[in-house]
């Protein structure tokens, strides 16, 4: 370590407030998209009208000039283009708004590294159906090695131990097992919504939970899931976290490496 | 087939030895239960088709009456058409509507009754068999009609959710190149325990299995056989807890190959291995006896452990798969054995590496038609990056006689492909293939050289876990995380409830046809142990 990372020797010119895109020169605007027109490609006349449709597209998407260098019949009825050109918009680096999670997105592996500094232990977690519910298909795209959306299940992450419990389970029943199995967080699925079920069901569990804790108030953490829930209502069920729908499997194991095993030094300096 | 990695004949011929050990008491296991899903296929094999105003199917309703009126220990065949001659009823799907409503009272007959109802059964069953049969002769006949598309077969997916989209989409691909079309299952299918009915909408990043599904499917693949001249096979998956059914309607709608793994669903479904080893061995008798192609699952294996590290326990699993599949019935020919090209593009000498795995695999199994998946664990997002590595893999799977390619996607895992993604991928597969098709009657790798050595290495740790698996048994060797990197106890899992030991007279009509005519078992047997 020389420090001359530090603010002073950093010589880079400070970035300009206005940018547009770079192919080769400073400013040039230049840009490739590639996209499929529903029109043929087969006679002369056929592929000037569709190589003027995807000039016009181009256009239209703020590219001028344009210039189609591929084009492609795909079967009797589609065309696939590429295309370069310039674009004429401007990004505006001022007016970027960056998505503020409470929680830093990690890798399978960090959440491994993050749960064995953090915790020292295996992080447990128990998942159910509660309820009369039995669409496990949220809880185990969650917690199955199979995952979801190109990501494993919380089954794959080495330092996460999960007890999968299914469908239908009673609440008493998930207490106990929780509690047996000393779960540092219990994930609840719940997608039907019938007479608000899925509320109901949830706020019974909470209760549940914290009687269950008694004066010390240590219960598991509690997190919920389910395409109808809003994930603003976590307080007002009384439970940790919602996720809504589109939740991978690694912002939930995000989420509890975080909050289960924060990292204590740089907590805050990250991000 | 030349070889080109000059292995240890008694090598290989130990390790064929030892899977056939270890697998041995898992057929005996099956031998003596049946589940829930065998005996809805039994029925469904019979006919039975429909559901109630719930949507859960009648075969559900009628075997779960009689699981708890009379216990399963019997098979359901012996009860329910004793009650359906009884009873009077014109038909299956009438009695199970009278069962769901409690107005049967089921028995166990004895006698004279008993033969009445075994007889009946039979008849039925031998209708349904009969079915399976003679869509095998149509496979046939259609081939001869249009052809069979040279090898490597190209296989291509399909994933919309509404089979009415599903099918334009088959028909595209078919017409750009496709020899194979898979439709992808609904996300979770594999854990609901019945079967859904009817021509399907909606599905979630995928299609649901359902019997009218794959009829109206294959319907529209025969149509475009005939107008491409080749004859297009269609795939869908015969796992999860439904494994029996979902082989039973792919038989009786002539689909072609059928995905059947014997430890997917307990490795990454967490189903009971109980269960799914005693549903395997029925779902793969009525596979081998419809002529259709099983595909193995383990490149599975590869998207959840290190390709390299692990790449023995793809050939121990595919060791296993063709015990299970020869003793069931299964040919050669119909074991679609699964591996797949994972290894991280940036470790040293990576090609080479998969072309000694691709190799090891194609000289164990010289006959069987092996399916080579392309990558999707190194595939970043970098669509540039990602054509390349499909060449490789389209290369590897020339070089060393792939059967079935299923065709990468600079996409994979960024969105279901799109029409020009799936395009562009069949233009890298036709490039390799004209540029360099032949390139395997080239290939000699040096004796002595990187890919034997690594080849033989692969096969010697084979070896030494299938002894291991050998000492503690398979079960064991599951529930302590041998296979993926999940541990999976043989107590544990889903659809443990639905397993039942077999009672002396037990009977199932559909199996012993299946047993008694199909291509012989036991002389599949020895031939894995010759």
């Amino acid at each position: 370590m020389t420090g001359s990372q530090a603010g002073s020797g950093d010589r880079r010119p400070e970035l300009a407030r206005l940018v547009r895109p770079y192919g080769d020169t400073t400013g040039d605007g230049r840009v490739q998209v590639s996209f499929t027109l529903p029109i043929p490609f087969g006679a002369a006349t056929e592929r000037s009208r569709a190589e003027g449709a995807a000039l016009q597209l181009a256009g239209k998407m703020g590219l001028d000039p344009a210039m189609v260098v591929h084009a492609k019949g795909m079967g009797p009825d589609y065309t696939f283009f590429v295309v370069y050109g310039r674009v004429a918009h401007l990004v505006d680096l001022s007016q970027v708004t960056v998505v503020e999670r409470e929680f830093p997105l990690l890798s399978p592996a960090e959440v491994n590294l993050r749960i064995r500094a953090g915790l020292g232990r295996k992080l447990v977690v128990v998942g159910a159906c509660i309820g009369t519910d039995a669409h496990t298909v949220g809880i185990d795209a969650i917690l199955n090695v199979k995952g979801h959306a190109g990501e494993k299940g919380l089954e794959y992450y080495r330092e996460i131990r999960v007890i999968n419990l299914g469908s239908q389970v009673a609440v008493p029943d998930l207490v106990a097992r929780a509690n047996a199995e000393r779960a540092d967080a219990v994930l609840i699925s719940q997608v039907v919504t019938q007479r608000d079920a899925h509320l109901s069901n949830t706020r019974q569990m909470a209760a549940a939970f914290d009687e269950a804790a008694g004066p010390t108030g240590h219960r598991p953490l509690l997190v919920v899931g389910g395409p109808r829930f809003d994930p603003a209502m976590a307080a007002g069920l009384g439970v940790d976290k919602i996720f809504g729908k589109g939740t991978t499997p690694g912002e939930v194991a995000s989420y509890l490496a975080a909050v289960l095993a924060p990292a204590a030094e740089t907590a805050g300096a990250a991000s | 087939m030349q070889t080109r990695l000059n292995l240890d004949p008694a090598v290989v011929a130990e390790a064929r030895d030892l899977a056939a050990l270890a697998g041995q008491p898992i057929v005996d296991m099956a031998s003596s239960h049946t589940t829930v899903s065998i005996e809805r296929a039994v029925l469904r094999l019979a006919g039975l088709q429909g559901a109630d105003s719930a949507g859960l199917p009648w075969a559900n309703r009628l075997v779960d009456a009689v699981a708890e009126a009379t216990g399963l220990q019997h098979g359901v065949a012996l009860v329910a058409w004793d009650a359906l001659i009884t009873g009077g009823y014109t038909d299956l799907a009438q009695l199970a509507a009278a069962a769901a409503q409690g107005r049967v009272a089921f028995r166990i007959p004895a006698g004279a009754d008993a033969a009445a109802a075994r007889a009946a059964a039979r008849d039925a069953l031998a209708a349904g068999i009969g079915r399976i049969d003679a869509n095998r002769t149509q496979r046939q006949l259609m081939i001869d009609q249009t052809a069979d598309p040279p090898r490597p077969w190209i296989y291509l997916i399909v994933a919309t959710g509404d089979i009415y989209e599903d099918i334009p989409q088959a028909q595209a691909a078919a017409r750009e190149g496709a020899d194979i079309i898979a439709v992808i299952r609904s996300t979770g299918q594999s854990l609901l325990d019945y079967v859904p009915e009817g021509a399907t909408r909606e599905g979630y990043a995928g299609t649901y299995a359902t019997q009218e599904n794959f009829r109206l499917m294959r319907a529209a693949l025969d149509q475009t056989s005939r107008e491409v001249g080749r004859y297009i096979r269609l795939t869908n998956y015969a796992s999860g807890l439904c494994m029996p059914e979902i082989a039973a309607l792919a038989g009786l709608e002539r689909l072609d190959m059928m995905l059947n793994d014997c430890m997917y669903g307990i490795i990454f479904r967490d189903i009971n291995p109980r269960r799914t080893f005693i549903d395997q061995r029925f779902a793969r008798q009525i596979h081998a006896r419809a002529g259709i192609i099983i595909n193995t699952g383990e490149d599975n294996y590869l998207t959840t452990a290190d390709a390299v590290d692990a790449a023995h326990t793809v050939v121990v699993s595919q060791l296993l798969n063709e015990f299970f599949g020869k003793e069931a019935g299964l040919t050669d020919g119909q074991l679609g054995l699964g591996h797949a090209f994972e290894i991280n593009p940036a470790v040293p000498d990576s090609f080479l590496l998969e072309l000694a795995h691709a190799q090891l695999v194609r000289e164990l199994f010289p006959d069987a038609p092996l399916k080579y998946m392309p990558p999707t664990k190194h595939m970043t997002g970098n669509v540039f990056a990602g054509y390349l590595l499909d060449a490789f893999f389209n290369l590897c799977g020339m070089m060393t006689d792939q059967s079935i390619l299923l065709i990468g996607m600079m996409t994979e895992g960024i969105h279901t492909p799109f029409l020009s993604d799936r395009d562009l991928a069949l233009e890298n597969v036709r490039y390799v293939r004209d540029a360099a098709g032949r390139l395997g009657d080239s290939f000699v790798p040096a004796p002595g050289g990187f890919i034997q050595q690594r080849a033989a290495e692969v096969l010697g740790e084979s070896v030494g876990l299938l002894r291991r698996i050998c000492d503690q048994g398979l079960l064991t060797a599951i529930a302590e995380g041998t296979f993926g990197i999940t541990k999976r106890p043989a107590d544990a899992g889903r659809g443990l409830d639905g397993v039942v030991v077999r009672a002396d007279g037990y009977f199932n009509p559909a199996s012993e046809l299946l047993e008694a005519d199909g291509p012989a078992s036991r002389r599949a047997v020895l031939e894995v142990s010759r």
